[in-house]
């Protein structure tokens, strides 16, 4: 089977566009994509359409009846907060089982403020626990503090990473410095995640046209073409904790694995890393899923400074989803996006010098939901 | 509380049942592998048998495993609260919140041992309805 390649690939600048339809957020990453490509609609064999606020919604018809209504098949996708890694899975799927050369993937997300989670009927908030999302990812932080001793500080500075990086990103929804003292003094949400440590819930979107090797050779697109290395998904495989409290590492671990497999590298050979920093709490506990680093190693990596901007293995250089913001639909293609400029040497003032491999993680779940997980492995052609 | 009816009360989980006034949590262990699960199941996660759960009365003792303090929830729910995940002495794991304790992120809470009780509960939609639910204390307390 032959390799596939991202050959257009954008996003719209993340925030609040209340007045402006999910459709249409969708329809102007697709043109955006597809300028990147220096192709049209037209050129399209079939769309992956990936939102989760309407998931019954067709979304990608509608977003096709915007931009041409090509007849093209469409397949809107919904998986939690992997809901645009998996329609950009789905995409690459279809390419690699040879049926289609040229697919366009999109990921959309119009958001209200405010505490996610909970779930349908009475409510057990407070009674029995709390459903909310940054609950549920205290919990495992402080689980990594049970094991391995790690602080409130170390959890509180990749925000301060992360917002860091965010100043460097004119697509980030905040570019605001947040020293540790502002992160650690901001109000108290779940032990031990603030409010600075909770991503933000924006509207956005993001799209990337995918395209076989031969008829990327044949278009003569080698000079924007991003290789796809590994593309692997996983849910949760069974821990005996999980359904009192939620587990993105049990999956973050089996797909790892088998990105590392499909790719022929390990972890040591990746230059820069997007991965879903949902929450402060949850990007330590990635670093040692994706083996950055041992287990219980990743307060001291943080602490090191290696994975800001400059160290051995930046992480969310794009701000995170903790800065740059969370639509959660467009996440997963805003965070192959991030990666690929990088690995086009066009990321500007955030540039990781020499990046040739990338890889971007996300995960989406809820209580008692499982985990869905993507993650892929890009290479710079 | 012992005094409660709970059975003009509804249950506000569907693994909380009665034993005539008598309260508990229903559970189903894997007579395969020997996993004791939260809630009825026909078929086990863990090892994939079927027809090999037996239903269970879950333990009501156990040790708090992690914790986290919730201080923003949602509207009209009360707060601070101590939200906690508790390893129960049959092997089974369970969510709930933790009362009688000082909610305070940097009390030793982990391997606390605790009890379950069960009480009245409110929840913020009740509707008008009367529920109960099971509730963590510490175990000197109980």
């Amino acid at each position: 089977m032959s390799d596939v390649y991202i050959v257009g690939i954008d996003m719209i600048k993340f925030g609040r566009y209340p007045d402006r339809t999910v459709p249409s957020l969708a329809a102007e990453a697709a043109l955006l994509a597809l300028d990147d490509a220096g192709l049209g609609i037209k050129d399209m064999q079939a769309l992956f359409c990936g939102n989760l606020g309407q998931a019954s919604g067709m979304v990608g018809q509608r977003m096709l009846t915007e931009i041409g209504q090509t007849g093209i098949p469409v397949t809107n996708v919904a998986n939690a907060c992997a809901t645009g890694a998996t329609a950009f899975r789905d995409a690459w799927m279809a390419i690699k089982a040879g049926v289609y050369d040229t697919v366009l993937a999109v990921g959309v997300e119009q958001m209200g403020k405010g505490l996610l989670g909970g779930g349908a009927g009475v409510s057990t908030e407070g009674i029995i626990g709390s459903g909310t999302m940054p609950a549920m990812f205290a919990h495992i932080g402080m689980e990594h503090t049970r094991k391995y001793g790690t602080t409130f500080a170390q959890f509180a500075q990749v925000a301060v990473k992360n917002h860091f990086h965010s100043t460097m990103n004119p697509k980030s929804m905040y570019r605001v410095e947040t020293p540790i003292e502002t992160v650690m003094n901001s109000e108290m949400i779940a032990y031990p995640n603030t409010k600075l440590m909770c991503s933000v819930n924006v509207d956005g979107s993001a799209a990337a046209v995918l395209m076989s090797a031969k008829k990327m050779r044949e278009l003569g697109l080698s000079d924007r073409a991003v290789r796809i290395r590994a593309s692997e998904m996983s849910s949760n495989p069974f821990e005996e904790r999980q359904l009192a409290m939620p587990d993105f590492s049990g999956a973050t671990r089996v797909a790892a694995r088998n990105a590392y497999e499909q790719a022929g590298i390990g972890p040591e050979d990746i230059h820069l890393i997007e991965l879903h920093d949902c929450f402060a709490t949850a990007e330590l506990v990635h670093y040692e899923n994706l083996g950055i680093c041992a287990a219980g190693d990743a307060g001291a990596l943080i602490d090191s400074g290696a994975t800001q901007l400059g160290g051995r293995i930046p992480v969310n250089v794009s701000g995170g989803l903790l800065s740059k913001g969370h639509p959660l639909g467009a996440t997963g293609i805003a965070n192959l996006y991030e990666v690929a400029t990088h690995l086009r040497g066009n990321a500007g003032q955030r540039q990781v010098n020499g990046a040739r491999l990338g890889l971007t993680h996300v995960v989406g779940g809820g209580p008692g939901m499982g985990t869905a997980c993507a993650i892929h492995i890009l290479e710079k052609v | 509380m012992t005094t409660e009816k709970f059975s003009a009360l509804e249950p506000l989980v569907h693994y909380l049942k009665l034993e005539g006034e008598r309260p508990y949590l229903c559970g189903s262990r894997c007579q395969s592998c020997g996993h004791t699960f939260v809630g009825e199941r026909q078929v086990c996660a863990n090892c994939t048998s079927r027809d090999r759960m037996i239903s269970v009365q879950l333990a009501e003792t156990g040790r708090l495993y992690d914790f986290t303090v919730v201080y923003r929830s949602f509207p009209g729910v009360k707060t601070p609260f101590v939200d906690a995940i508790v390893d129960l002495d049959d092997g089974s794991h369970l969510k709930g919140t933790l009362l009688n304790v000082d909610p305070d992120p940097n009390a030793d809470l982990y391997d606390l041992p605790v009890t379950v009780v069960y009480r009245e509960a409110h929840p913020v939609n009740a509707d008008g309805k009367q529920y109960f639910s099971y509730f963590f204390v510490p175990a000197a307390e109980a």
